[in-house]
């Protein structure tokens, strides 16, 4: 397809831009469908980021489309009131220490297990496996009740630690299912000449395994990370007072409405983030989707 | 991916050949090193809790009564528990296969596009967001103001071209003259003839539905073989007298009179000016009727209600499919380009059209590849939370309801009945389970 385009381009290069499109337009009504459907799978975002350029006032005379025909209702206001509003921005940092602490923790636990059951010997080790595949599929319902007693006769309940360590608990049957099989397809060669050479299993490890893991293991790293920051259920039972982000914009949504000056723009800001760092590593996003699914 | 795609032999993998226990002991406490974290992880975040949540899902409310079973009859005999079973059932038989088709129609439709890097991108994106803030970015959407519902506001600007709203909403004869009703038509009680003049005074308009480009009204001079008249507003601030056009009194303008025959044959029809006056010329002589059409008087678009109880789970269900669409599309769109172009050009060299290529060829081989998508939604399904929650008003939510709201709600949300909450997350593991030895079983079969 591609090169057919460019043995085309030479006797194109003089016809305006309008025309270009018609003409490729006109080649085939699936290109027109698939335009259709792209632009209105934009439209909802592309709807939520103008309505939190509204001013409250203007949003109840008209949504979001008359930023077209009145531009000058544009407005930075009520980012700058978010910046302003103390439990949004707590929200916000609380999201980033989960995010960060409940992507770290799950690779590192996951990457040491997941060479564990790709190259270490021990008996019962595919049962062990199997146990963590059958693990992948729990619901964490099944958890909530219990850890939110348990973390009650601790004492950790609403904090960062009990929200990091609840994602790392039911992250990890995931990650070493991954990782185990990466680590997997690594040459045995190598590990091997590692081997005869003397190196012990966590110089194997650490200089080996995670070096050329790398790949599934920013495949991980982002899950865990969209997954924790996109939360909002475990941070409902375990987070109520240190709110993150998501739990901080429900409690705005029984007065919806009345605030959208607020949840447009805080929703907003949620949703940036993750889409930034999903458009900075969508090939290793993708490539852990195949991974996690097809296999 | 292309290292988990090697599918390595495990049991070939290993250190060096033992040498003797002691080295055997060695190696298995280094592994034990290895998964002690796990082991800490899985065994208190999600071993012990599954196994507590059976055994308290058999035990009261406050957990001092062993009830057996009590609590899963509890699910199906109460209201809203009956609610949330149902949803969730339209939710497994709607939405997976629905996420599988689209998802499929997509991979294919873009298989041969140049641009489809633009088209997968915008379809995967909502992948990236939470279904918490999709559910939210949706609500938006879903309002039913037309004024401030995106969706609405399509519909009514459709609507509106194929059927426009008339000039006003409601209103009142000013005097006995017009009878009727504003739904069925305003006739002047008395027919007219040619060269008449005739005043149709309304009351009661809202006042915000007096047109802004309303003139003062003009009782219009009469017209030889034609009938003039004038609908105005019959009010001024003071009150006026009914039936008089006075000074300071609007003309009404758009709205719809029709003229018939004596035997109610509609002869005409004509709007109003700005200053409320209209005229049918090169009239035969006779008597006519004269009337304010309904049409003057249709209602606007008020919005589909899609928040409302009636239609919050089919507009859950799609929000939901416009987040996992690109799911779909993308995982599909994979197992399309790992098919064999030499297995499809053999069928096509046989005579084979492009939809028994689709059909015969490259559907089977796509099979697993579907059946992944499918199965992956169908657990996603079952747990779906965030979105029902972000989408559903608080006043529909027991509408709306699924199991995993359901068990929230009982167990955190005020009641804290948790050997209700216990047995509904059980029920939701239940329903897992067939996937769980699915998974295990090809795991088993891979070893």
């Amino acid at each position: 397809m591609a090169t057919a385009e460019a043995v085309e381009q030479p006797q194109v290069v003089r016809e305006s831009t309008w025309s270009r499109i018609s003409r490729f337009l006109a080649r085939s009504p699936v290109h027109i469908l698939l335009v259709v459907v792209g632009l209105i799978w934009l439209v909802p975002t592309i709807g939520l980021f103008l309505t939190s350029l509204l001013s409250a006032q203007d949003y109840l005379e008209g949504g979001w489309w008359q930023i077209f025909s009145e531009p000058s209702k544009f407005t930075f206001d009520n980012y700058s009131a978010i910046f302003d509003n103390e439990a949004i921005t707590s929200s916000l940092v609380t999201t980033i220490w989960i995010a960060i602490g409940g992507t770290l923790l799950p690779i590192v636990v996951g990457a040491l297990a997941g060479y564990a059951f790709a190259w270490l010997e021990f008996p019962g080790r595919d049962w062990l496996f199997v146990i963590v595949i059958a693990l992948l599929v729990v619901p964490l319902q099944m958890a909530l009740i219990p850890m939110f007693r348990l973390y009650e006769t601790f004492g950790i309940n609403d904090t960062v630690l009990a929200l990091v360590l609840f994602h790392t608990g039911f992250g990890l049957p995931f990650a070493i299912f991954l990782l185990r099989n990466f680590f997997i397809g690594i040459p045995k060669d190598l590990l091997e000449a590692a081997r005869i050479d003397g190196a012990s299993e966590i110089r194997i490890f650490l200089r080996l395994i995670l070096p050329l893991g790398l790949p599934a293991i920013a495949s991980l790293a982002i899950f865990q990370f969209l997954w924790t920051w996109n939360d909002l259920l475990v941070a409902l039972v375990f987070g109520r007072e240190t709110q993150p982000i998501t739990v901080a914009i429900y409690s705005q949504l029984a007065a919806f409405g009345t605030n959208i000056e607020i949840i447009a723009p805080a929703t907003f800001i949620s949703l940036v983030i993750p889409l930034a760092v999903f458009f900075a590593f969508q090939r290793y996003f993708v490539q852990g989707l195949l991974a996690g699914s097809v296999k | 991916m292309s290292g988990a795609s090697v599918t390595a032999e495990p049991r070939a993998a290993g250190a060096l050949p033992p040498t003797g226990k002691a080295r055997n002991w060695r190696s298995y406490a280094v592994a034990a090193a290895f998964l002690a974290p796990t082991v800490f992880f899985l065994g208190i975040w999600v071993i012990y809790p599954t196994i507590w949540t059976i055994i308290r899902s058999f035990f009261s409310r406050t957990g001092d009564e062993f009830v057996w079973f009590d609590n899963y009859e509890q699910i199906f005999t109460s209201d809203v528990l009956l609610t949330a079973v149902k949803n969730n059932a339209i939710w497994v038989l709607v939405v997976p296969a629905l996420v599988t088709s689209i998802g499929l129609v997509f991979a294919v439709l873009t298989e041969r596009i140049g641009w489809s890097v633009a088209f997968k991108t915008a379809v995967f994106m909502p992948m990236a967001i939470s279904a918490f803030a999709a559910g939210v970015t949706w609500r938006i959407m879903y309002q039913q103001d037309p004024e401030q519902g995106a969706i609405n506001a399509a519909i009514g600007a459709a609507k509106d071209a194929v059927d426009p709203p008339g000039a006003l909403t409601d209103a009142a004869p000013s005097t006995d003259a017009l009878v009727g009703t504003p739904q069925g038509g305003l006739t002047l009680g008395e027919p007219v003839e040619p060269g008449s003049v005739v005043a149709l005074g309304l009351t009661q308009i809202p006042p915000d539905e007096v047109p802004d480009d309303s003139a003062p009204a003009v009782l219009p001079e009469p017209l030889s073989g034609g009938i003039t008249g004038v609908v105005w507003r019959d009010f001024k601030p003071g009150g006026g007298t009914p039936g008089e056009v006075e000074s300071e009194e609007l003309g009404l303008p758009g709205v719809t009179v029709e003229l018939a025959t004596a035997d109610g044959e509609q002869v005409g029809s004509a709007t109003t000016e700005a200053d409320g006056t209209f005229a049918f010329e090169n009239l035969e002589q006779g008597s006519y009727e004269v009337a304010i059409g309904p049409e003057t008087f249709a209602q606007p678009f008020n919005g589909v209600s899609w928040l409302g109880e009636r239609l919050i789970t089919p507009s859950i269900i799609i929000a939901y499919l416009w987040i996992w669409a690109g799911f779909a599309m993308v995982v599909i769109a994979a197992g399309l380009a790992a098919i064999p172009r030499d297995v499809l050009e053999a069928a096509r060299t046989d005579g084979a059209s492009e939809w028994q290529v689709f059909r015969r060829v490259t559907a089977p081989l796509l099979a697993p590849v579907l059946t992944v998508v499918f199965i992956t939604m169908l657990i996603n399904v079952l747990k779906v939370f965030d979105i029902v929650i972000a989408v559903a008003p608080g006043s529909v939510q027991d509408d709306a309801s699924v199991l995993a709201l359901a068990m929230w709600r009982t167990a955190f949300g005020g009641t804290s009945n948790l050997g209700l909450g216990s047995a509904l997350a059980v029920f939701i593991f239940v329903l897992v389970i067939p996937v769980l030895l699915l998974n295990v079983r090809r795991f088993r079969r891979e070893v």
